[in-house]
């Protein structure tokens, strides 16, 4: 546990904002959570609101391009990054994402997207700075390690893998879970390896993604959780459903749900 | 080369539980060599760091350096051919050989020469070609191509090979690694004799020295480079290292990612053919310096692909490379690693699926002893490949669509209330079993959740005006 303690070195918990407000985050909740896991979202907001944050959810948001972009229309993508950069340059304030991949789209792809675009890579660079995935910024930027959950289960967590290696997530989600009181982190066999998803691949090369996906559930299965954790509902959504597929009682929750109980 | 589209190689390869379950335990046992050895070496991340470098120094001023390399190979007596094409070099060695009556060609393992398919060539000008690199050896008796850059038979089992060698080499069934290991090496020793001709890849060319790099782990590459009377060489122009310390730095780097081992077996370094008074060695020594598509990779937007130092770490690593295999990316270059190179090399519109063939994971690029960052070599190549119209219109029209009803908040909220309405209007429970035509992909391997009655939006702005009303 050493390395968990290093690295929550205390940071203040409140943050400076530009035009005196103070502890005010905005959400890009992601098209995933908004048209299918709302409850993520609302989860995310309670225990940010929980924290003292005054979560803003800007209207207007979308998508953020990444479908398009992972499949190779840029053109599409940098119109629908624009977008997203006029919604959120306008706001002030850290930008809370409850996705991995999301997050790591705004804060390292839009730059490469928007390179001969003067006017919005200047956004693009704006935005990115202040743009955090979930638990990341319930970690570094709040310095927190307890947000005070109670939740009982067995839970084997996947590391999502833009997460993982794009924003080197990974401690982040499991101090915040090894503070979950009754909760019990079973360890997931090659815990690092991709579900399989993949976006777009996992329809075009969907017995590809069928056949890491077997891998992954065949681990999850024998790490013995009765609970799937992970902070990319693209990932989740893919492994809950090969789970139903296969008939398997195991259940899938953002880690937000989870931080978000208390009973 | 096969005729089978990349889908019906993939489906092919996860219908083969053996091959299925042979490739995965092999690269998993790679991977965790390798990880097992870094694990003990403090200094590996600087080393690769170092590494990076020297590949970005030598390909920013490669041409000064294959100048001086090509220079130093011919004052230490070799002869040096620069072969824009496969059809080029594959003549060169094709009339060495009818120039210096061969009739017999020793090999030892080269990914080069399976790139320009040198084998075929010499075979139909009726020159006999024997691979002497044990998984090369399997390959050709069973008339495969190698299926992997570092193990050529990592899809094989030992059983496979027992009764390969049964057949084809009349010789007892084993499965015994080292007695198939003696079966080999008895066969192999008399070619070796009486060979004209031996040929090899490089794994590095010394700018300053002139000096080949061959690396092997059973002695066969010396062998071919040292008892026929000619040696002919063939590397990528890319191959280069400008200094002897800069090998230094590249040779551990690539030893560990390829097998884990901290030095493989046997690290040779050639300076020239026999000098006058040498005891061994060939009468002649030329090396071929191929193109074949890399100065045009140099100047593209995926150069950074030419740093690959071939240690097939990336393939190890990677999901769908442990789901399918090498072969069913129909390149001798497969894995991460192959689906950028293979299509920039031989043509985007002949291999546009491979940019596609990965999750986008970036267990390659986190890999890669050299740090080449794959996943956006591949988004690249994605990009150029929708530019040039090779992707499904389906998919084309989809992400048109979708972008311009991004745009537009209000229109997106509708679209969304209409798919929602729609998806749980064929839900049972929140899931649909069926996904129509051209999604139907997804619901063969896993169901889809339907999407949710009230979007995040929605219950937000509820939640908004019973604030207000409260």
């Amino acid at each position: 546990m050493e390395h968990l303690d290093k690295l929550i070195d205390k940071e203040p918990v409140s943050f400076e904002l530009g035009d005196g407000m103070r502890n005010c985050a905005q959400l890009m909740v992601t098209c995933l959570v908004d048209a299918i896991y709302p409850s993520v979202g609302i989860s995310a907001v309670e225990v940010l609101e929980a924290q003292g944050i005054t979560v803003e959810f800007p209207s207007d948001q979308t998508c953020c391009g990444q479908p398009a972009f992972n499949s190779g229309y840029w053109k599409d993508a940098r119109a629908m990054a624009r977008h997203t950069l006029d919604v959120f340059s306008v706001t002030n304030g850290p930008i809370v994402v409850p996705s991995g991949s999301c997050t790591d789209m705004i804060v390292h792809q839009y730059t490469e997207l928007l390179k001969d675009d003067a006017e919005y890579l200047a956004k693009a660079q704006d935005v990115a700075g202040r743009t955090y995935e979930f638990t990341q910024f319930l970690v570094d930027k709040m310095g927190l390690d307890d947000v005070g959950a109670r939740f009982r289960g067995r839970a084997a967590y996947h590391s999502s893998c833009h997460g993982l290696r794009g924003l080197n997530l990974r401690e982040q989600p499991r101090v915040l879970l090894s503070h979950v009181e009754g909760l019990k982190q079973v360890e997931l066999p090659c815990s690092e390896e991709c579900c399989g998803f993949g976006g777009l691949f996992s329809v075009t090369m969907s017995s590809i993604s069928g056949s890491i996906l077997e891998r992954k559930l065949d681990n999850l299965e024998e790490s013995g959780a009765d609970l799937l954790l992970g902070n990319d509902v693209s990932c989740l959504m893919h492994m809950a459903g090969g789970l139903k597929l296969r008939g398997t009682q195991i259940e899938v929750k953002h880690i937000s749900e989870v931080l978000n109980t208390h009973d | 080369m096969t005729n089978l589209t990349f889908y019906e190689r993939t489906r092919d390869a996860l219908e083969d539980p053996t091959v299925n379950q042979a490739i995965r335990v092999g690269a998993r046992r790679f991977v965790s060599h390798r990880a097992s050895t870094v694990s003990g070496l403090p200094e590996m991340d600087r080393l690769r760091d170092r590494a990076r470098v020297i590949r970005a120094e030598t390909l920013n001023k490669l041409d000064v350096f294959l100048a001086e390399f090509a220079d130093n190979v011919e004052l230490n007596g070799g002869r040096v051919f620069w072969a824009k094409n496969a059809d080029e070099a594959n003549d060169y060695v094709v009339k060495l050989a009818e120039a210096r009556g061969v009739r017999h060609v020793v090999k030892s393992k080269s990914m080069v020469t399976e790139e320009i398919e040198l084998n075929h060539a010499l075979e139909v000008a009726g020159v006999r070609v024997v691979e002497s690199d044990l998984g090369e050896f399997i390959a050709q008796l069973a008339g495969e191509r190698p299926s992997h850059i570092i193990a050529p038979v990592l899809h094989k089992t030992r059983g496979e090979v027992g009764e390969l060698f049964e057949k084809e080499l009349n010789v007892a069934y084993t499965e015994e690694p080292i007695a198939l290991n003696d079966i080999a090496r008895s066969h192999l020793r008399d070619i070796f004799l009486s060979s004209d001709m031996g040929i090899s890849g490089v794994n590095f060319g010394v700018a300053e020295s002139g000096t080949l790099s061959l690396v092997t782990n059973e002695g066969n590459g010396r062998f071919c480079t040292t008892t026929p009377r000619i040696h002919v060489a063939l590397m990528g122009m890319e191959r280069l290292v400008p200094t002897f310390a800069d090998l230094g730095t590249m040779l551990p780097v690539l030893e560990i990612s390829a097998t884990g081992q901290r030095l493989t077996v046997y690290n040779n370094l050639l300076t020239g053919p026999r000098r006058s008074g040498e005891p061994d060695g060939p009468e002649e020594l030329h090396v071929v310096i191929l193109d074949n598509g890399r100065s045009d990779t140099l100047a593209s937007e995926v150069a950074e692909i030419l740093y690959c130092i071939r240690c097939g770490a990336c393939l190890n690593i990677c999901p769908v490379y442990q789901s399918i295999g090498g072969h069913a990316y129909g390149s001798v270059y497969p894995g991460p690693l192959g689906s950028v190179l293979t299509p920039t090399l031989m043509g985007l519109e002949q291999w546009h699926e491979l940019p596609h063939a990965s999750t986008l994971c970036g267990a390659c690029k986190e890999i890669c002893p050299v740090r080449i960052d794959i996943p956006s070599l591949l988004l690249r190549l994605r990009d150029a490949s929708s530019k040039a119209n090779h992707s499904p219109v389906w998919i084309r029209t989809l992400m048109r669509i979708y972008s311009i009803v991004a745009r537009h908040p209000k229109l997106f909220q509708l679209g969304m209330r209409f798919a929602s309405v729609s998806s749980r209007l064929f839900a049972k429970e929140d899931w649909l079993n069926r996904l129509p035509p051209p999604f139907n992909g997804w619901t063969d391997h896993r169901n889809f959740r339907a999407l949710a009655k009230k979007s995040f939006g929605q219950q937000w702005a509820e939640r908004r005006s019973t604030e207000h009303t409260s």
